[in-house]
């Protein structure tokens, strides 16, 4: 039936460009009132930044928005809260030293009166299903935790419209479902909700109507129930990619191995390890599911030398290396791609030839302490070349290039040094689908070859695809590993949540 | 006992100036501002209060042009690091240099005279005869305004909403501006009141406790605020806490002098600046401690058109 | 309405052009303020930048404050670039000289041609030992190096005048705080005849391309800059946050201590408490005007030793303060952090505030 209804919510014509890149190019955008409304496209396609235009956050440079039929601008927040518009952001908006109240009072106008909000935030997260303590100060919380409170945050404003930005990469699919069942209690109730996600299977499960993005640009708008996952996809991507070619490989020795490591927490918002067993073997690809701050950047930090432990505790090969640092480590044959890409795989200001001098300086760029430039410039011109990276040669700052390509060069740079054992910690988080397709291909490549590889993603999805076996980091402690063949979504579901046995 | 008392009363008088200069700095680092030039502040502060009592000024007009000269040099800091994104420590470094030289400067022509007004003490009866905290009692105006300074700022800190939003632009300028909160301006009123508080410090020095003007006046006591404010973690009473412990350490160096003990007194004027030393050692040595407590955005920029 | 809009990589244009627009507007400034004093700018900068530098004892004069300023520099520039703030180059410097002066005065002629190279030495280890303080107490007490470097040079200068004043005073001198004058073995060389430019500027001299080198070609020096621009990255690639800490902060107080002796066996001949430069100081604003580059540094301390010599001879010919060149620094620096914006920033114009809206 067609409705001649005004949309909640219309933007036409939306543009915003930044110095390097032109995010959104002439986007248009309609939520009808009470609609669960998919904002879909892969990274770097725009969908951040055009939520971030809805709620004030961003300015745009052209277009229109409309709210309710009425022409409508959108200076900060402020007013956007101020039209009945709330959102929840993908990476927390919470101040990890406050509590809980004093974060949401911060959103809220009218004096302050803690006490009466209190009970408010109880009433609300009762309601709808969220259980959520005022009084417990943010960096206490679970990660599951802070998402209801910076939900129960943007409900205690009444919303007309409810933006969600990617919440479910946080979640175990158990906490998906009841997430979804709030989401719907607050549609039936007149609730407009945009819901942004890559994930295709959790928005043909949820959504009335797609708007698909690619390249800051529209691809489409469509009913996601009546499309198939493939046809999604091939809106989102443009075209369809093949998928990874996996290889049966024998497996050898064990490559890594952490024999029973335990750590204390490092820090007031840190994370304790209790006695984590482990052993990757040569050829093979093992990965550790689990939702991030349960221990993944403790125990990562560990098994890669930034952070010391007694020489038993960690192994590469027959070797213990506990007790050595990083760059010891690298003599014996480790090589780490890092979680964060600017400020930690690569130093943002310094060229790609001089961050190949960070962990490749042994592959023959030093002699007698001093620099060996072409040497250092033509390894980075290598990584570029063998890995598709598009920069402006070895002499770009890191900050110049793109995140996938810039994921591609540490990739590179790190495989290039023929490792025996391989870190990854969420190898193509943020990355476009074309370098993700390059990057895990040469991971399997790298097993291949007999090397020993760990991966740390949040992703299930991609440890399903690519990894040989699993296990599940929960509350510092690992769960028993697991052939991938030989389990499933649910039982790792159930994992992330703690209920695996000791 | 009453050997003492002059002990104890010097060392409050040390440490008045100091909170001020400590709480009006602890203010602007909880907005995560790290402002390095209180010395540079202090001294223009001092220069302007010393020269507004000596042609006549009354002086609560000297304590106005001390605020308003501490402001005038801090709006210079802000706009340097808040509008065009100087590095805060170049910056405060600069602004000390500065304010040295400009108060030297403008105050060459004030140098050995005496301040014809000053505040007087105003000794509370009864409490102000008891011992060893007597001399609590009987300060001057700006002894009790400061002890009111405490009281206000922990209070607004922690109980306005104001206060709140400034701690949480000191932990995440970026989640604040998501948020919808006026970084910038928080931070700009958080600067201004620490320059205002440091020229309040600065005119207690030129006119109630040395009563005169020359250069470097303040002899570095800029820096010893900054070190308090690490020291007290950031938290306002702890400042008073150890700008007492401070003016102790002072007075305890000018009582053995008096005392006729046989040390140079060289090397007994370095006991506040190795006592702050070690202040800074005891606290910093706990890096869980001072994370905790450090606002976790200090000395980094922030750029609402990002 | 002016709005910043950040530039995809910084300008390679403003980045050596900002301090010169930055020597512009301090000038410019500079002749605003002699103008508020009735002073004619023109003749008053002649008088005081170009008149001195008019014969070969200026230039002789200039090149002796520049010395010690570019050292200092230059170490502190190794620091800066790490990231780690020595803010008490000037104690290191003061330590430096005292070490030297220890040697000078108590073995006097004894020690003939190996004074001067003794007491260089000693004044390399008064430097660093007295930046090693600071060194031990951030690498492993995680104490801010901006506020024990700080504490410590009023230390150093209470231990320069409680020596000067007390056991090393000067027996003939009156009870005036100074020490004997060095003999001749403990003096450098005269350079030109007739000037005070002796041979200590050459080892100024030997030290910029040495600086360079290191920061440039050494992997310690690219450790200590990845130390700087990216701390996380440099845990990441196994690099020591202590050893570059210590090297940072000794590199420093080495370079200040030799700057002390250069001082003390050069120019004054002797310690004494009327010393006090605030080249340690200085040397910050020198570093950061030449962009942390040898190159840059070593025309940026010119620019500030005429700087000096100008307020110098303000204090004869127009009985100014001193203090009115710490002025001159002062704005110099802040016009140059104001300058900077312009390397990673832009300016855009924008006809109104904000809008969204359209037909």
């Amino acid at each position: 039936m067609q409705t001649t209804a005004t949309p909640l919510l219309r933007l036409t014509g939306v543009v915003k460009r930044y110095p390097t890149v032109t995010a959104l190019d002439g986007v248009q955008l309609a939520v009808a009132e009470g609609e669960i409304h998919a904002v879909l496209g892969e990274n770097g396609a725009g969908k951040s930044t055009l939520m971030k235009t809805i709620y004030g956050v961003v300015q745009p440079d052209a277009g229109a928005i409309e709210w309710r039929g009425a022409p409508v601008s959108i200076p900060d927040p402020v007013a956007a809260r101020g039209l009945g518009i709330a959102m929840v952001f993908q990476h927390f908006a919470l101040f990890e030293s406050l509590t809980v109240a004093e974060n949401i009072a911060l959103g809220l106008p009218g004096r302050l009166d803690l006490a009466e909000l209190g009970a408010r935030i109880v009433e609300v997260s009762g309601r709808y299903g969220l259980p959520v303590n005022p009084w417990r100060a943010v960096h206490e919380l679970s990660v599951g935790e802070r998402q209801r409170a910076e939900i129960v945050r943007c409900l205690l404003q009444s919303p007309r419209l409810l933006i969600m930005d990617e919440p479910t990469s946080v979640l175990t699919p158990q906490a998906v479902g009841q997430l979804f069942d709030t989401l719907r209690a607050l549609a039936r109730e007149g609730t407009a909700i945009l819901y942004v996600s890559h994930k295709l299977d959790e928005i043909r499960r949820l959504c009335d109507r797609a708007t698909v993005l690619r390249g800051g640009r529209n691809a489409g708008e469509v009913d996601p129930r009546a499309e198939s996952e493939a046809d999604l996809a091939e809106l989102m991507i443009g075209r369809s990619f093949p998928k990874t070619q996996k290889r049966a490989q024998a497996r050898g020795a064990p490559g890594l191995e952490v024999a029973g490591l335990s750590l204390p927490p490092n820090g007031p918002f840190g994370v304790a390890l209790h006695s984590v067993v482990l052993r990757v073997h040569s050829g093979e690809i093992l990965g550790i599911a689990g939702i991030s701050g349960n221990g993944q950047a403790e125990f990562l930090s560990a098994v890669s030398g930034e952070r010391r432990v007694s020489p038993n505790e960690i192994y590469l090969g027959e070797t213990p290396v506990g007790h050595l640092d990083a760059g010891a480590r690298r003599s014996l044959g480790l090589a780490y791609v890092p979680e964060e890409r600017l400020g930690r795989g690569a130093a943002p200001d310094m060229s790609l030839a001089e961050n190949a001098l960070l962990t490749a300086s042994r592959k023959g760029m030093v002699r007698a302490g001093l620099i060996d430039w072409p040497a250092a410039e033509a390894y980075a011109a290598r990584c570029i070349r063998e890995f598709d990276v598009r920069a402006g040669g070895p002499r770009a700052a890191a900050r110049s290039l793109s995140g996938g390509n810039l994921q591609k060069f540490i990739v590179g740079r790190e495989i290039t040094q023929q490792p025996r054992v391989m870190l990854l910690a969420q190898p193509t988080w943020g990355v476009d689908v074309a370098a993700t397709a390059l990057i895990r291909q040469r991971i399997l490549d790298l097993a291949a070859a007999g090397v020993a590889v760990l991966v740390v993603s949040e992703d299930l999805g991609e440890i399903l695809e690519v990894c040989d076996r699993v296990a599940v980091m929960a509350g510092g402690r690992l769960s028993p590993v697991r052939e991938v063949g030989e389990t499933h979504a649910a039982e790792i579901g159930a994992w992330m949540a703690g209920g695996f046995p000791q | 006992m009453d050997r003492f008392d002059p002990l104890i009363a010097s060392g409050i008088a040390a440490a008045i100036p100091l909170v001020y200069a400590a709480l009006g700095e602890l203010v602007a680092e909880r907005a995560g501002v790290l402002n390095l030039g209180v010395e540079g502040m202090m001294l223009v502060g001092a220069l302007a209060a010393f020269a507004t009592v000596a042609v006549g000024g009354g002086v609560t007009l000297a304590l106005g042009a001390a605020m308003l000269a501490g402001v005038a040099a801090a709006l210079a800091f802000a706009a340097l690091t808040l509008t065009l994104q100087a590095n805060q420590v170049a910056a405060g470094l600069a602004l000390t240099i500065l304010g040295t030289g400009v108060s030297a400067f403008l105050g060459r022509g004030y140098v050995g005279f005496r301040a014809p007004a000053t505040f007087e003490d105003l000794p509370i009866p009864g409490l102000s005869g008891l011992p060893l905290i007597g001399p609590l009692f009987s300060l001057n105006v700006l002894g009790y305004a400061a002890i009111a300074m405490l009281a206000l700022t922990a209070w607004f800190l922690f109980r306005t909403r104001a206060g709140l939003a400034l701690r949480a632009v000191g932990e995440s300028p970026a989640v604040a501006h998501a948020l919808g909160l006026r970084v910038t301006r928080i931070r700009y009123a958080a600067v201004l009141f620490g320059g205002a508080m440091a020229g309040v410090a600065g005119c207690y020095y030129a006119v109630a406790q040395f009563k005169m003007w020359q250069e470097g006046l303040t002899a570095g006591n800029g820096w010893i605020a900054l070190a308090l404010v690490v020291f007290a973690a950031w938290r306002p009473w702890r400042t008073a806490l150890g700008a007492l412990l401070f003016g102790g350490v002072t007075g305890f160096g000018l009582y053995l002098q008096a005392a006729g003990v046989h040390v140079s007194p060289f090397l007994l004027g370095s006991l506040p600046y190795l006592a702050t030393i070690a202040a800074l050692v005891a606290v910093s040595a706990s890096p869980q401690l001072l994370r905790r407590h450090a606002p976790a955005s200090l000395g980094k920029p922030f750029f609402e058109g990002d | 309405m002016i709005r910043l809009v950040r530039r995809a990589a910084p300008s390679r244009a403003m980045l050596w052009g900002s301090p010169l627009m930055a020597v512009g507007l301090t000038f410019a400034l500079g002749a605003a303020i002699f103008a508020a004093m009735g002073l004619p700018p023109f003749s008053a900068f002649h008088a005081l930048f170009v008149s001195p530098l008019s014969d070969l004892n200026g230039i002789a004069e200039l090149l002796l404050k520049a010395s010690p300023l570019c050292l200092i520099a230059l170490g502190l520039a190794v620091g800066f670039r790490s990231n780690v703030w020595n803010i008490g180059a000037e104690g290191q410097m003061y330590i430096g000289a005292v070490f030297a002066t220890g040697l000078a005065i108590h073995f006097q002629t004894r020690w003939g041609g190996w004074m001067l190279p003794a007491m260089v030495c000693a004044g390399i280890a008064g430097g660093l030992a007295w930046a090693a303080i600071v060194a031990a107490l951030r690498a492993h007490l995680h104490a801010s190096e901006i506020l024990v470097s700080l504490m410590l040079t009023y230390v150093a200068a209470l231990i320069v005048k409680y020596l000067v004043f007390g056991p090393w005073q000067d027996p003939a001198a009156n009870n005036f705080p100074f020490t004997v004058s060095f003999e001749d073995n403990a003096l450098f060389g005269s350079l030109v005849e007739g000037t005070r430019l002796n041979t200590s500027v050459l080892l100024t001299v030997a030290a910029i391309p040495l600086t360079w080198v290191f920061m440039k070609l050494s992997f310690t020096g690219f450790q200590l800059r990845v130390a700087g621009d990216a701390p996380a990255a440099a845990r990441y690639a196994g690099h020591s946050e202590k050893r570059a800490i210590w090297i940072a902060l000794l590199a420093s107080g080495g370079a200040a201590g030799l700057a002390g002796v250069t001082e003390v066996a050069g120019p004054i001949g002797q310690l004494n408490d009327r010393w006090t430069p605030g080249y340690g100081f200085t040397a910050i604003i020198v570093a950061a005007l030449g962009r942390l580059h040898p190159a840059g540094i070593a025309i940026a301390a010119l620019l500030m030793a005429l700087l000096y010599i100008g307020g110098e001879t303000a204090q004869v010919a127009l009985q100014l303060p001193r203090a009115i060149s710490y002025v001159f620094q002062g704005l110099l620096l802040m016009a140059l952090l104001a300058c900077e914006v312009l390397v990673r920033f832009r300016l855009q114009w924008t006809a109104s505030t904000r809008s969204s809206q359209a037909a």
